[in-house]
């Protein structure tokens, strides 16, 4: 027993030094047209955020599909590989790393909430790994090495809170859950409000395990505010839907919110506790463009049992198109020359439509779109078209500073 | 006026629904000393097996009040079978496995129904006083709470079973001398808690966010009140919550909700230091 397992030990070493010693030519000439493209994934599947994150990655794997199917980039097959983060930082860290480190991926698409985002982009930068982050979000990252594809509250709650005034009245009150994303999109929503003359009453933040919002509730009928704008986020948030309607208090107070159906609460609550919610994102798998359609139905015949195909989807399959195009335009998968084609105006028509890269944010310019719920869909009102991220270009200019890596926060 | 008047409801809201979510914990924990971490993933349980049953057209009120109790109540059972029986005594394993348990649970409800949100919308209406608004569905919380511990108090004061339920757990050794079978006991008062467990995430399936992960967020409470609430299964978890339920929305009212948890979770400590055997070891000695 010995023996053969001290044979196989000899063996397979000799084995394995002869395929190191190997001529150089033999490994990189004969294995190199089928060596692929290696593109990382880090999203979460599984946990409280795993609703957003399957999508996602449904997407970036249609987008991945679809490029080989054209023949690959650079005469090279795309793989995705691909971590499931479980809703869980340590594991975007720890997976970030291998991916940077152990895989050594020519490219990363990933990242759902800000907390994440922010925990894998310094890993990113050291190791020089091109990032693409596809979700909305609160905007201000400014950072060479990372592209932003998602909305940011100038393009989205700037349209939404007009419109949402015009509606109802000059008071609002605002609910928001209590981490980074919430605490920012609360100050741009004060912000925006007091641009068009409005005046908040409140602002409320609540941990993500906060179930119970009664006494919530109760506060904002003694505030009287004409307007909520809610940035509530995750499965226990949605509960103060339900307790508002419970209460009877449906109807009479409007709701606008930043974050309501990005995952599939018009299809879960009850047609009476969502109707009426207005919210503005970058895409709604409502929109009837073909290229939506096509898009929706693709994805819907890989995986029938996908939630709802949201902006972050979308985002996610735009964000890869694009890296691709750039990857192409440079005619190289080195990553400053990636960035170099990206920065030069790379544009892609997607399910959202036209959607462009603007160089001194690395943020997108792309459509922005208001909807109203109704019998627990999405009805489209409004389409904005080419709404640029203005709130991070007034912090971020890579122009001028590329040696920039700040997350810059809005001071009002 | 009117603001104070709902502001009891929040508060009676806040205090009926802690002491439902706590009762069944109180039962396995308090009683039998089984630290069950998985006390969460039964409350989802409930909650699940009424909305999965009034999706499929089974009237919303006996989904919560039959469906989700029978449910989760034949769970508890094949759960101590399998896994707790082995357990009794060894508080420390028992919290392991259970932990192990609730991962496992939360794992086979995302591989069946995945971790997209369910719902059932709140039956009953709501109501107004002065210009406020408030649900029936708190005050129908309130009068189950009410139910529930005339219930448990009936079953452990009055029959055979709780005579024998409580002597077992006292003394298991001396019970069995006096022909009592431990192992049926143990079985059964798991299988309730269970139950009241279930019956518990049944009522709040209505008002709120329904997702494999959702015992999380109520896990850390319910121990914290049956710890602060001592001994006394009845006594001490509807003190307890009285005490955290009232403070919790108060709290959130006058501050703000993420001071509302800071207060209640700093009156826990302040509470375990001042009364290390929880409230009923203190005023409540030898209640039930």
């Amino acid at each position: 027993m010995t023996f053969t397992r001290r044979r196989f030990l000899q063996r397979s070493a000799i084995a394995t030094s002869t395929l190191i010693a190997a001529p150089a030519v033999f490994r990189s000439g004969a294995l190199a047209a089928e060596n692929p493209i290696t593109v990382g994934s880090l999203h979460d599947q599984s946990g409280p955020i795993g609703t957003s994150g399957t999508p996602m990655v449904y997407a970036l794997q249609l987008a991945v599909d679809e490029i080989n199917a054209g023949g690959g980039l650079l005469g090279r097959p795309l793989k995705v590989i691909h971590y499931d983060t479980q809703s869980n930082i340590q594991l975007y860290s720890q997976y970030a790393q291998q991916l940077a480190v152990k895989d050594k991926v020519d490219v990363v698409h990933g990242g759902i909430t800000s907390a994440s985002r922010e925990a894998i982009r310094p890993t990113f930068d050291r190791f020089k790994v091109l990032y693409f982050y596809n979700t909305l979000y609160e905007g201000g990252v400014c950072d060479r090495n990372t592209f932003c594809t998602g909305t940011t509250p100038a393009q989205t709650v700037e349209k939404l809170v007009p419109s949402a005034m015009k509606k109802s009245g000059k008071k609002a009150y605002i609910i928001a859950a209590d981490y980074n994303y919430g605490q920012i999109t609360a100050k741009w929503m004060t912000k925006y409000m007091k641009d068009n003359g409005g005046e908040i009453l409140s602002t409320d933040f609540f941990p993500l395990d906060v179930t119970n919002f009664g006494s919530t509730i109760s506060k904002i009928q003694a505030a009287k505010p004409d307007l909520i704008l809610s940035a509530l986020v995750g499965g226990n948030h949605t509960a103060f839907y339900r307790q508002w309607t419970a209460a009877g208090m449906k109807g009479k107070i409007p709701i606008a919110s930043t974050t309501f159906g990005l995952v599939n609460e018009p299809s879960t609550l009850d047609a009476a506790e969502s109707d009426a919610v207005i919210g503005a994102y970058g895409y709604f798998e409502e929109l009837t463009t073909p290229a939506s359609k096509s898009f929706v139905e693709k994805i819907k015949k890989a995986h029938p049992d996908t939630p709802y195909i949201s902006e972050l989807a979308a985002c996610t399959y735009e964000g890869a198109m694009l890296w691709a195009a750039g990857v192409k335009k440079a005619g190289s998968i080195d990553r400053m020359k990636v960035i170099e084609a990206l920065e030069s105006g790379i544009v892609f028509d997607g399910p959202s439509g036209k959607v462009s890269l603007d160089k001194p944010t690395h943020h997108t310019v792309r459509n922005a779109f208001l909807a109203e719920v109704k019998d627990r869909k999405w009805s489209v009102l409004e389409t904005y078209t080419d709404a640029k991220p203005a709130d991070t270009a007034s912090v971020c200019d890579l122009v001028k500073n590329p040696n920039d890596v700040k997350q810059y926060i809005i001071n009002l | 006026m009117a603001i104070y008047v709902i502001l009891a409801l929040d508060v009676l809201n806040g205090i009926s629904s802690l002491f439902l979510l706590c009762l069944g914990l109180a039962i396995i924990f308090g009683m039998m000393k089984i630290i069950n971490l998985a006390h969460g993933e039964f409350i989802m349980l409930g909650a699940y097996a009424t909305v999965i049953s009034a999706n499929a057209g089974v009237n919303i009120w006996i989904a919560m009040l039959v469906v989700a109790p029978l449910f989760v109540g034949v769970v508890g059972l094949v759960i101590e079978r399998c896994l707790i029986r082995f357990l009794y005594g060894r508080l420390v394993d028992s919290m392991l496995a259970t932990w192990g348990l609730s991962l496992l649970i939360i794992g086979i409800i995302t591989t069946i129904y995945g971790n997209t949100q369910q719902g059932v919308p709140t039956p009953l209406g709501g109501f107004s006083i002065g210009s406020y608004q408030s649900s029936y569905y708190t005050l129908f919380l309130a009068l189950m709470a009410a139910v529930m511990m005339a219930i448990v108090y009936g079953v452990m004061r009055y029959t055979r079973f709780g005579l024998v339920a409580r002597a077992t757990m006292q003394n298991p050794a001396m019970a069995a001398t006096l022909g009592v079978n431990p192992a049926r006991v143990y079985m059964s008062t798991f299988a309730l808690g269970a139950a009241v467990t279930g019956l518990a995430g049944g009522l709040l399936a209505p008002v709120s966010g329904i997702t494999p992960g959702m015992g999380g967020a109520y896990v850390a409470k319910a121990f914290m009140t049956v710890v602060g609430g001592g001994a006394a299964i009845l006594s001490g978890t509807l003190s307890a919550a009285s005490l955290f339920g009232s403070v919790n929305q108060i709290g959130a009212y006058f501050t703000t909700p993420v001071y509302g948890e800071v207060i209640v979770f700093t009156t826990a400590i302040v509470l375990i230091r001042l009364l290390p055997q929880g409230i009923s070891g203190r005023f409540f000695k030898g209640n039930l």
